[in-house]
């Protein structure tokens, strides 16, 4: 059978092999933990704990200002140093809670639940609202806000992204591999918040030991595992339910529209966590890779942990590193300081050799060749975009669709004259009336 | 701290981090070198003279390039391979009996003015090479329309001058055509491989295809200009073509002769100066192939292949602006 998949896109060397072999290893957290009170999309939080006070592991630090928001809980035991200000991966300032490690690891009081599944849906939602769970195949949306679509928009599907279409990621691999019982949960949890009779899995094929694993935990359940071309941006969300139901979410509408609700498998297994141990979203799988690092691996990492950290647990910098991306290559950021800490939606750190790098100080006029166009995944001319904003004609990208772009980079990636395309379409999103 | 000495060396940019390796110097380089095998059927042919006539373009070309952009104090790009191609491919579309100034001056034409004055490679209208060869045909009518015999140039000086295929169509028929080559079969195998009369790069059509085959499997082309083109040739010609009347042409004869080869997989196909969007594409190539038979069979002119493209290149903006590809999601009823 064809593996499924969606119209454009691109074919990045994969770089998989560095870290898809290494299992997942739990990272011993650091003295200082730095925890950034806006990890999500959407409004701040509160903080409820003052500086000096003890804090145990699990414990609420902040609480959201609103529904689409999400709570923030201490990721180790210990006493809170300061409310200070940090760097998030983006770049941006961002207030936050350092907390300094007594080692104790103490839980706060739990609630187990070993008969979850047979719970109200809204007894689960609540749950992973509580738990602080947000996405986390990076864009960090508040689950359950996504997993309260309103009644006018009757969903029909649930899909888990596997796809980890971006080069280098291994984490959402190595979770599907370790923990496909777990994930399985998850889903089914979902499912049953949305009442959802039919529930896919979509892999990307170049994980063949992750979907026979998963195929294997789904034995029985109304679930399906799909392999998936290999192809850049697979993941996205537009695409994966494309290859998976040939559904077109419609321009400028969301998955809820077509009936559909998609999430990553890291999240499925923090709701998991969540509705069956009563555990908060603090910590998380984040892939250390890259020729710039002597040791990649895949490492359970608590939230706040400072990616210098982890790269010294990555065996440390290579001689030649220069550049450390929060993040896949093909979306993450870029990182000025090794003191920037991991979030919830951190799914990997990768440092770059200069083998890997490829410097794009300049660039050329577009000689119109037409890779973009056909590489969009959306359908969008992204040469025109970015003539258009270059030359400041702002307004006129709107003709071209401006907004349906979601910035995965893929025209960049293919410009034989190294245009920043993708960077020029985000400062014409930035500049034209909406 | 190690560390915090490697923080100074770390580089900062927007995504993506990483780039394909293709570039707009690799693009060229391959295209040209793609024309080798037409090329080496041009000298074969048409003898030394093909490649001192292509050596005087390309070294106009690169001239050309680097001077404006010396005198606008602009980067020099000729290493980029793109004036090089444009020099090659002017070459290609000379009778290789031009005199030495025809090459030298339609190679700055083609470059200084048609390329760089329009602010360089990408932002030309025209396609440099064939307003170059345009330039050369008004001028020099006589010396750009005065072809030889095929391997004559290998015999010496008194090489003897005769009409293209195409030429001798237009002005005395496919009887004419028929008896000059003996039979149908061996006129068509003599435009397959190249033995007649005609711009010494594009007398071998079966050389022609071979570099355009490489470029469809390095998907540095596609299919959609030159078909289009080459369908609407074959269909007008067919229906038009023939003296006795509606549906007897010979399409073979039109699409193997003059420079319609060269013209549809080389010049029609140049990114720069064709819609980037395959749907204009396609109406691209109808077009060119429409214009290119009206001048075959109602104009002057025994080729049309030129001024067709060079006409249809105008109408790139517009055909991009009006036929743009299908956005995902798009809905339907929104479309006009």
């Amino acid at each position: 059978m064809a593996l499924l998949t969606f119209r454009g896109g691109v074919h990045p060397p994969e770089h998989k092999e560095l870290s898809n072999k290494k299992p997942i290893q739990p990272l011993t957290p650091p003295k200082l933990v730095t925890i950034p009170l806006v990890q999500h999309i959407g409004a701040p939080t509160k903080p409820v704990v003052s500086a000096g006070q003890e804090v145990k592991r699990g414990q609420l630090l902040a609480e959201p200002t609103g529904f689409v928001s999400a709570a923030v809980h201490a990721s180790v035991s210990g006493k809170v140093l300061s409310i200070s200000e940090t760097v998030n991966p983006m770049g941006r300032p961002v207030p936050a809670v350092v907390i300094e490690n007594d080692g104790r690891d103490e839980w706060i009081e739990l609630e187990e639940d070993p008969e979850y599944l047979s719970r109200p849906p809204d007894v689960l939602k609540e749950r992973i609202q509580r738990a602080g769970i947000v996405g986390m195949g990076g864009a960090a949306f508040p689950t359950h806000v996504k997993l309260s679509p309103p009644k006018e928009k009757p969903i029909d599907v649930v899909i888990l992204n596997g796809a980890e279409c971006e080069p280098y990621l291994t984490a959402d691999h190595r979770l599907m591999v370790e923990r496909p019982r777990e994930i399985i949960e998850g889903l089914k949890i979902i499912m049953r918040i949305l009442g959802v009779e039919k529930g896919y899995i979509g892999i990307e094929n170049n994980k063949p030991d992750a979907i026979d694993r998963m195929r294997e935990a789904a034995e029985g359940e109304p679930i399906e595992v799909v392999a998936l071309q290999v192809k850049y941006p697979q993941g996205a969300e537009k695409m994966l339910i494309k290859a998976i139901t040939g559904r077109e979410v419609p321009a400028g509408g969301l998955p809820m529209d077509v009936g559909v609700v998609v999430q990553n498998v890291g999240t499925s297994y923090a709701i998991y966590e969540a509705c069956r141990f009563g555990r908060p979203l603090i910590e998380r799988v984040v892939t250390v890779t890259g020729r710039g690092v002597k040791e990649p691996g895949n490492f359970l990492t608590r939230v706040g942990t400072p990616i210098g950290e982890l790269i010294e647990a990555a065996g440390g910098l290579a001689d030649r590193a220069v550049k450390i991306v929060m993040g896949g290559p093909m979306m993450g950021f870029a990182q000025y300081s090794l003191d920037v800490p991991v979030t919830k939606g951190t799914s990997g750190v990768l440092v770059l050799s200069p083998a890997e790098y490829v410097s794009a100080d300049s660039y050329r006029a577009c000689i119109r060749c037409g890779r973009c166009i056909d590489a969009c995944p959306m359908g969008l001319i992204p040469s025109m975009l970015s003539i258009l904003s270059e030359k400041g004609f702002y307004e006129d990208t709107k003709e071209y669709n401006l907004f349906d772009c979601f910035e995965c980079g893929t025209c960049t990636y293919v410009c034989p004259a190294k245009r920043p395309i993708v960077q020029l379409i985000r400062l014409a999103k930035m500049l034209v009336k909406r | 701290m190690a560390v915090a000495r490697k923080e100074q060396e770390l580089v900062v940019s927007v995504s993506p981090h990483i780039r394909s390796e293709e570039t707009v110097a690799r693009i060229m380089w391959t295209v040209s070198l793609s024309l080798l095998p037409a090329f080496v059927m041009g000298v074969y042919y048409f003898g030394p003279r093909a490649i001192f006539v292509t050596a005087l373009c390309i070294v106009g070309s690169l001239f050309s390039e680097w001077l404006v952009q010396k005198m606008t104090s602009r980067p020099v790009t000729i290493s980029d391979g793109s004036a090089f191609l444009t020099g090659l491919l002017l070459g290609m579309n000379m009778p290789a009996t031009a005199p030495f100034y025809i090459p030298l001056v339609s190679s700055f034409v083609a470059v200084a003015i048609a390329k760089q004055l329009f602010g360089g490679l990408g932002y030309n209208i025209f396609n440099p090479a064939l307003v170059g060869r345009a330039f050369a045909l008004i001028t020099w009518p006589r010396a750009m329309t005065t072809w030889i015999e095929p391997s004559a140039a290998f015999v010496g000086m008194d090489a003897k001058t005769t009409a293209t295929p195409l030429g001798l169509l237009k002005e005395e028929g496919m009887n004419r055509l028929l008896e000059v080559f003996g039979d149908r079969i061996t006129l068509y195998t003599q435009l397959l491989i190249g033995h007649r009369a005609g711009s010494l790069g594009e007398v071998s059509v079966i050389a022609i295809l071979l570099g355009a085959g490489f470029l469809l499997i390095k998907r540095y082309i596609t299919w959609h200009i030159p078909v289009s083109y080459l369908a609407t040739v074959a269909v007008l010609a067919w229906v038009f073509g023939g003296k006795e009347g509606l549906f007897t042409g010979d399409p073979l004869v039109h699409l193997l002769s003059g420079g319609l080869m060269l013209g549809a997989w080389y010049m029609a196909t140049d990114y720069v100066t064709c819609p980037s969007v395959r749907k204009g594409q396609i109406l691209f190539g109808i077009g060119c192939g429409f214009l290119t038979m009206l001048i075959r069979l109602k104009a002057g002119y025994p080729e049309g292949v030129m001024f067709a493209i060079l006409l249809m290149n105008c109408l790139t903006p517009l055909i991009d602006r009006n036929l743009k590809s299908r956005v995902f999601g798009e809905r339907k009823e929104a479309k006009k």
